[in-house]
């Protein structure tokens, strides 16, 4: 079935909050940043902008009429400097005038007088200095100390990789109303509408309840409206709240990339041990964490790159331990993944390094490690999810990992200038918020006396196809047609205390409070429909394709005469339903617990070529085999697995964010940062969801997919390296991402630091044939 | 005041013609369907068409709206999404709902755009075809594979339907009939024919208008100031656009745009692989604005545009009122974003000398990504080698000095020389004693070093594979 709102993207006539007509009296507003990355903030000079014409007001932190704060987990973010500054576009101060070009103007004209101090931008400078947001975290099975001597090879090394900027197409923006009472309303690019609310309470000094926050859509997220759509919400709404006027705040595209974080930068160092037949028996990991000038959600995201450290492997002894080192870059956010991908590459350099060293293939590695239900995790649980291998087993079945091996070497001794290389990329990335108090949503349904439905939930539509899949639930619970089904705007007044659209919770979390909501309306339904057609009780009374069914008989009552009818009888046709999910909790001080619902799990090939004489490649092919349990709506999961790998690719190979000395960005447009067009899409690609999927699931049975498939990207990587050791076999390996042409080019000229830093054998390899 | 067609609907615009033609559609229309992704022409989410009227009907090209002053939209049909929209939904919007190829939307209505000029203007209807008309609009939530399925189906159908030539009328009538466009198409060249025209051109007070060709860097580097200034349009003037040939030497308009050039059978003629080429330079719809001109004046040291001509030896002809002059291309560039021109200066024209048949054309370039991106490095060679010798060489570099740089002593010690893999070396080395690169957001200097040798090196297997062979390990 479609996404409803496809219909409406392919016409132009779906709206995104900077589509509002304007209001009367709509005033603009234009962020003043931090010049500096890091320095004590001595004065705002605001008098030449604030006599400019058409400008309303210059807002700096002595405005605030609450607290000057908005750190979600960590109370480190004040909304406007105080006495110091952090990071270069860190808001100062906010010029709001009657045009945009004259908020700019002035913007301009407003000095931030600033004492320059010493800035960090590397995350393990930053731990040597001690500044890190919280004490290092370690999850740990079995003893890895005592592990190494039973290995038979030892490798360690570092593996890095880069930011990647969200580029979200439309960019952060709110439209911000002052409401009659003294209340503020917003409508706001925001993935987390409630985080929003709090922080403009806590700002205002204001009830929650005097905030509503309301989004039709977003125009992508990723994860970048998570946490950092909040500053932006709330300088709107001070601006609105003080001048009583409308106002609209949105960010222009180089503002955006350089004052919002990214996807964290990760600094790495990797140990693993295996035996000669692959076997991995302890592996370590330390991650230093760029998490930029605040906390944001780092700390989570950090705790996500550790339940992920160890990938989709059975390894019986791990430590994998964690910190989060604050530089003075723009915090770094939440991106699809979450700490995830940047956990699992370093799993996979290990895997590539020891492969190497004992002179097999990576998935011969992979494959023998490879997690089965029963597997004891590095988090005090056991893996649930039983289809790991099955994918594995089918991917091989079907694409012949030996046989495009053989292919591809065969191309290789054939062609000079050109190489081609291949990698397999299993993903096992668990399903629900690591914060367990985040896994509950509420929904609320009306059905209304012609029949129509209106279904409100907590989860925000940007893409992923999650009001198709709620429409479907609610659709499916009454065994309507889903046409019927209008899915409204997320807004706070309707749903209190939202959870972020996030962590790929959206359609599990949400499409369960929805089908709670309605299985309540359906059920006094059915009491109607019983005392209509004189049954003794509803037990007999179902619903069937909008038709009312007695003891199994079609009858003649359909459902606009049943809802009709029952609004007659006075039955109440709406409910609010909660979710919470069951059964999970986890232990933030022991590392212990069991915190996911499922396991999202699956196996992608990826090949490419290089370009050995120019130093470019592109992915040819990736053909993967995902879980997606029984999928709600296959053709938007299949547009969330090939949207996800690209991405993911894009951040393995051309996606590069760049920072002067100074900490000033420098990809801070789509002309400097490159995330992958039209002619970089994979000539080949292939999905296969599993059939007859198995073990615990989402809502009916389905498997959310916006997040896993992003991590079979990271293939792309490996593959690359492979062409290019296919050029150069001598080439030291190196894990350093993103593999830009530059990196290529200077790998095929000798000119790359190898990361491998140690290769012990406990008994030495055996002479070769 | 001046008069356009927007969509179905004459408007008189008031604004300062240097406001772009995004702000005025969504600010001042309300045409929310056309969005502003980055205002710079990077990502095609404000994409209009732009129709003007020539003698056979409109010729429609898609433009980014955030490059494109007001003023350019006088007595053209502006069309929007609003515009393509029909009571039902078209079959490309059909193609894109079926296969899914919508996820967040907002980049959507910019395809939807790009793909009405692949209708209007396309000669041929495959999947290559389409693919180069959306090569300018990005989807992050990269659904390319989906809207790759979508433009398939589209395809197909399309070689059943429409058979009548790119840019006739007729091809008009037949995707009106088809419901590929609104009846609104069939109206539209009557409408602005008989709009008032002649309110852009008059300067506002003191200030001397603003000089603009395609303003493709222009309105990225000073769109916010140029909001309020007069604009003298070069597209305006008829003499500067166009392609000729003249006694034997290519003739084009300085005002040219690009996409003209790849769509010049003449110019493919003499060119070979010049439309290949030309993909790389950037997308379609900022093609259909940047001119030939405006990438040699604007002296970029990676202008695509000049490293090529100045492989082809070009010449400039730049005139004022007191009179012409031509300049070698290879003398115009004098330093950095310094060009030999005076200020009451207009290039007027760009000319060559056809190469002769048996000549080698290479045109080489490096980015981060391969299309759509500026250049680490770009170079082009124009050889000319009979019996193992070379009897012309010619070869230029950008990215690695402060100009276009065209390669005199590397060119200078292969004319005339054996074509052996010792004086191919002695090239390389030579041409890195010419160049200075220096270290910036698109590559080391020790990066763009290694690549120059290395993309030479592509060059020269155009010329013997086995000798370049040798040249690098």
């Amino acid at each position: 079935m479609n996404h409803p709102d496809t219909h409406l993207h392919v016409r132009g006539e779906s709206r995104f909050a900077d589509d509002e007509p304007a209001a009367a009296g709509l005033l603009f507003a234009v962020v003043v940043p931090s010049p500096v990355a890091h320095g004590k903030l001595l004065s705002i000079e605001t008098a030449d902008a604030g006599t400019m014409p058409g400008v309303c007001a210059v807002l700096t932190r002595d405005d605030i009429p609450g607290q000057n704060q908005i750190g979600n987990i960590i109370p480190d973010e004040p909304l406007l400097a105080e006495d110091a500054v952090h990071a270069i576009g860190q808001p100062v101060a906010l010029v709001v005038a009657a045009t945009e070009s004259a908020a700019r103007r002035a913007a301009g004209r407003v000095r931030v007088v600033t004492e320059p101090l010493e800035a960090v931008f590397d995350p393990r400078e930053a731990f040597a200095k001690g500044e890190i947001m919280a004490p290092p975290r370690t999850f740990a099975l079995g003893d890895v100390d005592a592990a190494w001597e039973r290995c038979e090879i030892v490798v360690s090394g570092r593996a890095d990789t880069g930011g990647q900027e969200h580029a979200y197409l439309e960019t952060q923006g709110t439209i911000a109303r002052p409401v009659e009472g003294g209340g503020v309303h917003l409508l706001s690019s925001t993935q987390a509408p409630t985080a929003v609310q709090r922080a403009v309470s806590r700002v205002l000094g204001l009830p929650m309840h005097q905030i509503e926050v309301e989004v039709r859509r977003l125009g992508g997220g990723f994860g970048g409206k998570e946490d950092q759509a909040t500053p932006w919400a709330v300088l709107a709404a001070l601006a609105a709240w003080k001048l009583q006027r409308p106002v609209r705040l949105v960010l222009r595209r180089h503002e955006d990339m350089r004052w919002t974080g990214k996807r964290h930068p990760y600094s790495s160092d990797f140990k693993i041990g295996v035996t000669r037949d692959g076997r991995i028996i302890a592996y370590e990991a330390f991650f230093y964490q760029n998490s930029g000038s605040t906390a944001d959600l780092s700390p989570s995201v950090l705790e996500r790159t550790l339940f992920h450290a160890t990938n989709s492997y059975h390894i019986p002894n791990v430590r994998a331990t964690g910190v989060c080192c604050r530089t003075n870059l723009a915090s770094n956010t939440a991106f699809r993944g979450f700490g995830g991908p940047q956990g699992m590459f370093v799993m996979e350099s290990a895997i590539h390094a020891a492969a190497r060293a004992l002179g097999i293939t990576a998935e011969e590695i992979q494959k023998a490690n490879l997690l089965r239900a029963g597997d004891p995790l590095p988090y005090g649980t056991t893996l649930g999810t039983p289809t790991l291998p099955r994918c594995w087993d089918e991917a091989e079945r079907r694409f012949g990992f030996a046989e495009r091996r053989a292919s591809i070497a065969e191309f290789n001794t054939t062609h000079r200038w050109e190489k081609k290389g291949m990698a397999v990329m299993p993903v096992c990335f668990g399903i629900s918020f690591t914060t367990t108090f985040l896994n509950q949503a509420g929904a609320l349904a009306h059905v209304y006396a012609d029949g129509s439905v209106s279904v409100s939930t907590a989860a925000v539509e940007m893409g992923q196809g999650t009001n198709a899949k709620l429409r479907q639930v609610a659709a499916d619970t009454f065994s309507i047609r889903p046409e019927r089904v209008r899915l409204e705007t997320t807004s706070t007044a309707r749903i209190a205390n939202t959870s972020p659209t996030a962590a790929s919770s959206g359609p599990d979390l949400n499409g369960n409070a929805t089908r709670l909501a309605c299985l309540g309306i359906l059920g006094r339904l059915r009491e109607t429909a019983a005392k209509l057609l004189g049954a003794a009780t509803a037990d007999g009374v179902e619903l069937r394709s909008e038709r009312v069914f007695l003891d199994g008989r079609a009858t003649d009552l359909d459902w606009e005469k049943l809802v009709a009818a029952a609004y007659l009888s006075r039955v109440g046709l709406s409910a609010h339903a909660h979710y919470a999910t069951p059964e999970i909790h986890f232990d933030k001080q022991s590392n212990q617990g069991h915190p996911f619902a499922y396991h999202a799990v699956g196996v992608a090939l990826i090949e490419t070529t290089v370009d050995c004489l120019r130093g470019t490649g592109r992915v040819n092919s990736v053909r993967l085999v995902h879980d997606a349990g029984r999928s709600l709506n296959p053709l938007v999961d299949r547009g969330q697995v090939e949207g996800g790998i690209a991405q993911g690719i894009g951040w393995m190979t051309m996606e590069e964010c760049r920072h002067d000395a100074n900490g000033r960005t420098l990809t801070d447009s789509f002309t400097t940062y490159k995330v992958p067009g039209p002619n970089d899409a994979p000539e080949e690609f292939d999905v296969h969801f599993l059939e007859d999927p198995e073990g615990p699931a989402g809502v009916l049975g389905s498997k959310t997919v916006g997040e896993p498939p992003l991590m079979y990207g990271i293939g792309a990587y490996f593959a690359m390296l492979e062409a290019l050791r296919a050029a150069r076999p001598e080439l030291e390996p190196f894990y350093e991402a993103p593999l830009t042409a530059e990196r290529m080019l200077m790998a095929l000229n000798g000119a790359t630091t190898p990361c491998v830093a140690e290769i012990s054998a406990s008994n030495p390899p055996p002479d070769p044939p | 005041m001046f008069q356009f067609l927007l969509n179905r609907e004459v408007v008189s615009a008031d604004l300062p013609h240097g406001t772009v033609l995004l702000d005025f559609i969504r600010r001042r229309r309300g045409l929310a369907g056309t969005k502003e992704g980055c205002r710079e022409g990077d990502c095609g989410a404000c994409m209009v068409l732009l129709g003007e009227p020539l003698e056979n009907g409109l010729a429609y090209r898609p433009v980014n709206s955030c490059l494109v002053p007001l003023a350019e939209a006088e007595g053209r049909h502006v069309v929007t999404i609003e515009g393509l929209n029909r009571d039902a939904l078209t079959p490309v919007q059909q193609a894109f709902v079926d296969e899914g190829a919508a996820q967040c939307g907002f980049c959507t209505p910019g395809f939807m755009l790009s793909l009405a000029g692949f209708l209007l203007s396309s000669p041929r209807w495959d999947g290559d075809a389409a693919n180069e008309a959306i090569g300018g609009n990005l989807c992050r939530c990269t659904g390319y594979i989906a809207i790759r399925r979508a433009l398939a189906k589209v395809c197909a159908r399309l070689s059943n339907e429409i058979a009548a030539p790119a840019g006739s009328a007729e091809r008009v009538r037949q995707l009106v009939a088809g419901g590929w466009l609104p009846d609104d198409f069939l109206s539209a060249a009557g409408i602005v024919n008989g709009l008032q025209c002649g309110g852009t051109q008059i300067a506002l007070g003191h200030v001397p208008p603003v000089l603009v060709a395609g303003g493709t860097d222009l309105f990225v580097q000073r769109g916010d100031e140029l909001e309020s200034a007069p604009m003298d349009l070069l597209s305006r003037r008829a003499h500067l656009r166009g392609i000729r040939m003249e006694n034997g030497v290519c003739v084009i308009g300085a005002a040219t745009p690009l996409a003209d050039l790849e769509d010049s059978e003449a110019l493919r003629a003499v060119l070979p692989g010049l439309e290949r080429h030309l993909r790389l330079v950037a997308s379609r719809p900022i093609r259909n604005r940047a001119t030939l001109a405006g990438n040699l004046v604007n002296a970029s040291p990676i202008g695509d545009l000049a490293i090529l001509l100045l492989a082809l030896d070009a010449r400039l002809t730049l005139g004022d009122e007191a009179g012409r002059r031509v300049v070698q291309l290879r003398d115009f560039f004098l330093g950095y974003k310094v060009i030999d021109r005076r200020p009451d200066e207009l290039v007027l024209e760009i000319e060559f000398d056809p190469p002769p048949p048996d000549a080698v054309l290479g045109f080489e370039k490096v980015s981060r990504r391969t299309h759509l991106d500026i250049a680490a490095v770009n170079s082009a060679m124009l050889a000319v080698a009979r019996d193992g010798r070379i009897s012309t060489m010619r070869l230029s570099v950008g990215g690695v000095a402060p100009v276009p740089k065209f390669l005199q002593q590397t060119c200078a010690m292969l004319t005339g020389a054996e074509i052996t893999p010792a004086v191919l070396r002695g090239a390389l080395d030579a041409a890195d004693d010419e160049i200075a690169p220096i270290s910036d957001v698109r590559g080391s200097a020790d990066y763009k070093r290694n690549l120059l040798r290395r993309l030479l090196v592509a060059h020269f297997q155009k010329l013997s594979p086995e000798a370049a062979e040798e040249l690098l390990p």
